[in-house]
């Protein structure tokens, strides 16, 4: 007498009185004293200096936004790939087109340089003397 | 809220039953924030190894003050070090308890004498729940320690203490 | 080289800046003028047939007659030869050459002396304490060190 869609809703229901239970339960019984010290912000043990919330680098949005364009375009491939078949030689030059705009991005994009990843260039120190193995080699008692 | 904290004057039995369930809760899981200083922490690790295996008493480590129950302080505890414990342990969510592992952490241990920068016991900036004694204690030593600690765990009680100490 | 060519090198490149030698004790020792005690340890370290590029440790003193020093234990890696450097300053204004351009290690040494004796380090990159709180009261290992009643309300003594 119940539909399919009515049993899910009884499931949702029963999921969330579960959780909602357990949640006031432990909201009844356990302590709650709360002060200054226990509330400041955890910087292992030392006064918290600055903010919490950093900056990050703008390559990490560079990166996630030109994932996300050319992961729309794998989505439309895919069942254009599964109907292809049906379709005939016109579906294959329109997505031919569809996929040449994109790569026109894809090469100004390349071009441009937001592909690129900056590696950190360590300072390599200068050492005042020469290493250990010259001076041994110089004074004879490494050969 | 601690709605429920404290508020029965006398417990009955609805209240042991629920006492005993929330304590075997909470003693058979106590996750430690792992605090090793010096060479007592190099025995909490061996009891944490494959030999005497701490994780079966359920006391996994956590670095973190915020997600554990008990602060085992391993080590000789400098003048340094000791406004950072307190931080940390006004960092600690109730329910918290400390176990102070090893001489040093106890009584200041061999630098009692002449110790300029040790703490002479960790119950000066903290209070201590469970003392284990040793230079350092044996993780036999240390697996009784987290027992007793469980001990004292299990005879907690939701009602309101009418006995006061 | 043995410990007397080396005295006797240096003896006859700094002349007065050499103050005293003892050459038969266990570890031979040569003390030094403190305010030249960087461009010996920088000829020590450059000259080809000395060579002395591993300062082994540079620890302080309390002499307990007024004076504080600072001792050097250098050894060279390529020749194998070994000499121990005093330098002395009165306990009133210690200062000392700091070495910590000729060698690396010299730089949380010194910091170290500077911690627990109160030496100053002249032209040190970055003099602060390094073992004890900053505010600590006092320089520990002097002799006539008292251990203070409270630091930031914790009682020290037992």
């Amino acid at each position: 007498m119940l539909t399919e869609f009515g049993k899910i809703l009884i499931f949702l229901i029963l999921g969330a009185l579960f959780v909602a239970g357990g949640m006031i339960a432990a909201w009844l019984l356990r302590p709650h004293r709360p002060y200054p010290g226990k509330l400041a912000t955890y910087e292992c043990g030392e006064e918290p200096i600055g903010n919490a919330w950093v900056r990050f680098n703008v390559r990490f949005y560079v990166i996630a936004l030109v994932f996300l364009i050319f992961e729309v375009e794998v989505v439309f491939l895919f069942p254009w790939a599964l109907v292809y078949r049906q379709l005939g030689l016109f579906a294959f030059v329109e997505m031919a087109v569809f996929l040449l705009i994109l790569i026109v991005g894809y090469v100004y994009v390349w071009v441009k340089g937001d592909l690129d990843w900056d590696k950190p260039k360590p300072e390599i120190p200068v050492i005042r003397r020469p290493s250990p193995q010259e001076t041994m080699v110089n004074a004879g008692t490494l050969s | 809220m601690g709605i429920l904290n404290y508020k029965f004057e006398n417990s009955n039995v609805l209240i042991t039953s629920l006492d005993s369930l929330l304590n075997w809760a909470r003693l058979s899981s106590l996750w430690q924030m792992q605090f090793g200083l010096a060479c007592c922490a190099i025995e909490m690790m061996a009891a944490s190894a494959s030999n005497f295996d701490i994780m079966r008493f359920g006391v996994i480590p956590r670095a973190t003050p915020r997600q554990t129950d008990v602060m085992i302080v391993a080590g000789t505890v400098t003048l340094k070090m000791a406004s950072r414990i307190k931080r940390l342990y006004d960092q600690m969510s109730e329910p918290r308890y400390v176990l102070s592992m090893g001489s040093c952490s106890n009584c200041g241990g061999p630098y009692w004498e002449h110790g300029y920068h040790v703490l002479k016991g960790v119950d000066r900036v903290i209070p201590v729940d469970v003392y284990v004694p040793g230079c350092p204690p044996r993780p036999e030593a240390l697996l009784e320690g987290i027992m007793k600690l469980q001990e004292k765990v299990r005879s907690e009680s939701l009602a309101k203490k009418t006995v006061t100490k | 080289m043995s410990p007397q060519e080396i005295h006797d090198n240096l003896k006859a490149k700094f002349g007065d800046a050499i103050l005293e030698a003892k050459l038969d004790a266990l570890q031979p020792w040569i003390r030094v003028d403190d305010h030249r005690i960087k461009e010996i340890c920088l000829f020590l370290h450059d000259e080809p047939t000395f060579q002395f590029d591993y300062l082994m440790c540079l620890s302080g003193i309390d002499y307990n007659n007024g004076t504080l020093g600072a001792v050097y234990h250098l050894s060279s890696m390529s020749h194998k030869h070994k000499i121990v450097l005093k330098a002395t300053c009165p306990k009133d204004n210690p200062r000392i050459q700091s070495v910590s351009s000729v060698w690396g290690t010299a730089n949380w040494h010194e910091r170290e002396a500077y911690d627990m004796y109160g030496i100053v380090f002249d032209e040190h990159p970055d003099l602060r304490r390094i073992l004890c709180p900053d505010d600590y009261p006092g320089f520990p290992l002097r002799k006539d060190f008292k251990v203070p009643e409270f630091y930031n309300g914790m009682k020290v003594p037992y």
